[in-house]
């Protein structure tokens, strides 16, 4: 796949048109217009509160400089760097057991024909097209009942919610892996535990990549799962806290609100310059599958 | 070698199996029989038939949300995956810095729809602001304001599928189009599109259910001001189970039928593109 893209990158920069350059150009422009958003948010963090609202593109100067003192209160009014642990540790962990469990049980499903399984298969299916205001109001009370209104419990919230797409990924992978080379390994002994995640893990590596990103990218910002699972006075998540500094009706603090806006996109940016690659592959596979 | 895979269940199918009743079957289920409740938690429901559907439809903020959603899912469908196409198009002629372009428009998409939301209402603001108005002033600013936050989110996105659909198509067979004297617009009528079908099917379907979907840029970006006129379906939803007593099971009603708009929507979408589809 990867050397046929790389073929065709080829055939097409030898058909390279004589607008090339025009292109480029337009472009760069297209790209500075994509990345002022984000200029914009950065340069207002460091200017007072006052100056925000008043000119928002102006740069900051003398009068309007603030140095850090928006990132220091909006830091100390939120929390910050708890809700930052907090969001790592609900996306690290919910994203390792949905690989986990989902892989496990799609070879299980996929392997073994039967009745339930064709049901559970079906349900997974069915229920990527539910939205979640449909199961809101009930999910939240149910988990409230069951004690999992906590970062630890609402990884399980998690993998019952992602399972859907999660199991049927895996599943289409299944599907094309050889069964002749399981059978093998349990001819050599192999109970079905070692089989799986000596043999048959290992195959499956890069749709666990994607799954992987896929199911991180939502989990990191996903916003009013965690609101309504959560007891909120005590855990609160980066998006929560975002939409937290807006407050009820009043005038919003837009110099924290800026500076947090940077904190929590700042992470995200290092993280997806380190793994584009991996990402936006990902995400085409994904697509295909999906 | 079934034989022996199956008595592992437990171990292999229960865990997923228990989290998906715990997180999706049960709160579906009940989230079925709680539409025809009057209730205000689960335990307390009363049944009252079809009480709530008919408190829906004489909901004025609901219908308006339904329009306004709908609305805007066409208007961002299209220019999605329009301003998508094109930008794969050109991104697929091997112009230099191709792959520096393609990593920048991707980006907004890991962005969160709240972070996003509120780094649009500081620029948008800041426009309107000359004019001595704002975001909130009406809500058709609402309604372009999050179009142009879905469009800068989604393009790349989509642009990223559209650009794997274009480099699978082979190139032989673009060459023998040229050679048959094909002109540009041929090109792209008679080869690419019918082509990159299934892309098209993928990303329809995307941002179809992502735009009908939306709740967080929404809250985000203007809560649904003016007086709930820029409020789409997902959030009048949420505000009708959170933000009025004794509305939960309206509420509730309302998500069964957000549900079957969704997933009707989702399966005619599949239907209507998957037979445009050509087999390579």
């Amino acid at each position: 796949m990867a050397k046929k893209v790389k073929e065709n990158n080829e055939v097409s920069a030898v058909r390279r048109s004589k607008h090339g350059g025009v292109l480029t150009v337009f472009f760069s422009l297209l790209t500075v217009f994509y990345l002022y958003p984000i200029f914009l948010v950065l340069i207002n963090s460091f200017k007072k509160k006052g100056f925000i609202t008043k000119n928002a593109f102006a740069l900051p100067d003398e009068r309007s400089f603030t140095g850090l003192s928006n990132f220091i209160r909006g830091i100390e009014k939120t929390n910050f760097f708890q809700a930052f642990g907090y969001s790592v540790l609900i996306t690290v962990g919910s994203v390792a057991v949905i690989i986990l469990c989902t892989s496990m049980c799609a070879w299980y499903i996929t392997r073994v024909h039967n009745k339930v399984n064709a049901t559970i298969y079906m349900l997974c299916l069915f229920s990527m097209i539910v939205p979640f205001q449909m199961v809101m109001f009930t999910l939240s009370k149910l988990a409230n009942m069951m004690h999992l209104s906590n970062p630890v419990g609402i990884i399980l919230v998690y993998l019952g919610f992602g399972a859907g797409l999660a199991v049927f990924m895996f599943c289409g992978f299944v599907k094309s892996i050889p069964i002749e080379i399981e059978e093998a390994a349990m001819i050599d002994g192999c109970t079905p535990i070692q089989t799986f995640f000596q043999v048959v893990f290992p195959i499956m590596k890069p749709t666990a990549i994607t799954v992987a990103i896929l199911q991180a990218m939502w989990i990191w910002n996903d916003y009013l799962l965690p609101y309504l699972v959560l007891d909120i006075k005590k855990y609160k998540t980066i998006p929560i806290v975002i939409q937290y500094l807006k407050g009820g009706y009043g005038a919003v603090d837009w110099g924290t609100m800026m500076a947090m806006l940077v904190l929590a996109i700042v992470p995200i940016v290092v993280f997806y310059v380190a793994c584009q690659k991996y990402i936006i592959e990902g995400v085409v596979a994904g697509a295909v599958k999906g | 070698m079934e034989k022996a895979i199956k008595k592992y269940f437990p171990v292999f199918a229960l865990p997923t199996l228990v989290a998906f009743t715990i997180g999706f079957i049960v709160p579906f289920i009940m989230g079925i029989y709680l539409s025809f409740c009057e209730f205000t938690t689960v335990t307390d429901a009363k049944f009252v038939g079809l009480k709530n559907y008919l408190r829906v439809f004489s909901d004025p903020t609901f219908m308006h949300a339904l329009w306004f959603t709908a609305l805007f899912t066409i208007v961002s469908v299209l220019t999605i995956n329009v301003f998508a196409f094109v930008i794969a198009m050109l991104l697929t002629k091997g112009i230099k810095g191709t792959n520096f372009f393609r990593t920048v428009f991707f980006m907004p998409n890991l962005i969160g729809g709240i972070v996003l939301g509120y780094i649009w209402q500081i620029l948008l603001n800041g426009i309107l602001g000359h004019f001595g108005r704002t975001l909130t002033y009406s809500s058709s600013y609402g309604f372009w304001g999050l179009i142009i936050l879905m469009n800068w989110q989604q393009v790349g996105y989509m642009m990223i599928i559209y650009i794997a659909g274009i480099q699978n198509i082979p190139g032989e067979l673009i060459e023998a189009a040229k050679m048959d004297g094909a002109s540009d617009w041929q090109l792209l009528k008679s080869v690419t599109i019918p082509m990159v079908m299934p892309s098209i099917t993928i990303c329809t379907f995307l941002t179809l259910t992502n735009s009908f979907k939306l709740f967080d840029q929404n809250l985000a970006l203007t809560a649904g001001e003016p007086s709930n006129n820029s409020q789409m379906l997902a959030l009048n939803i949420f505000e009708t189970f959170y933000g009025r007593t004794g509305w939960e099971g309206v509420g509730q009603a309302k998500a069964v039928i957000f549900f079957i708009i969704v997933a009707v929507i989702a399966l005619a979408q599949n239907r209507l593109t998957r037979t445009k589809e050509v087999q390579q």
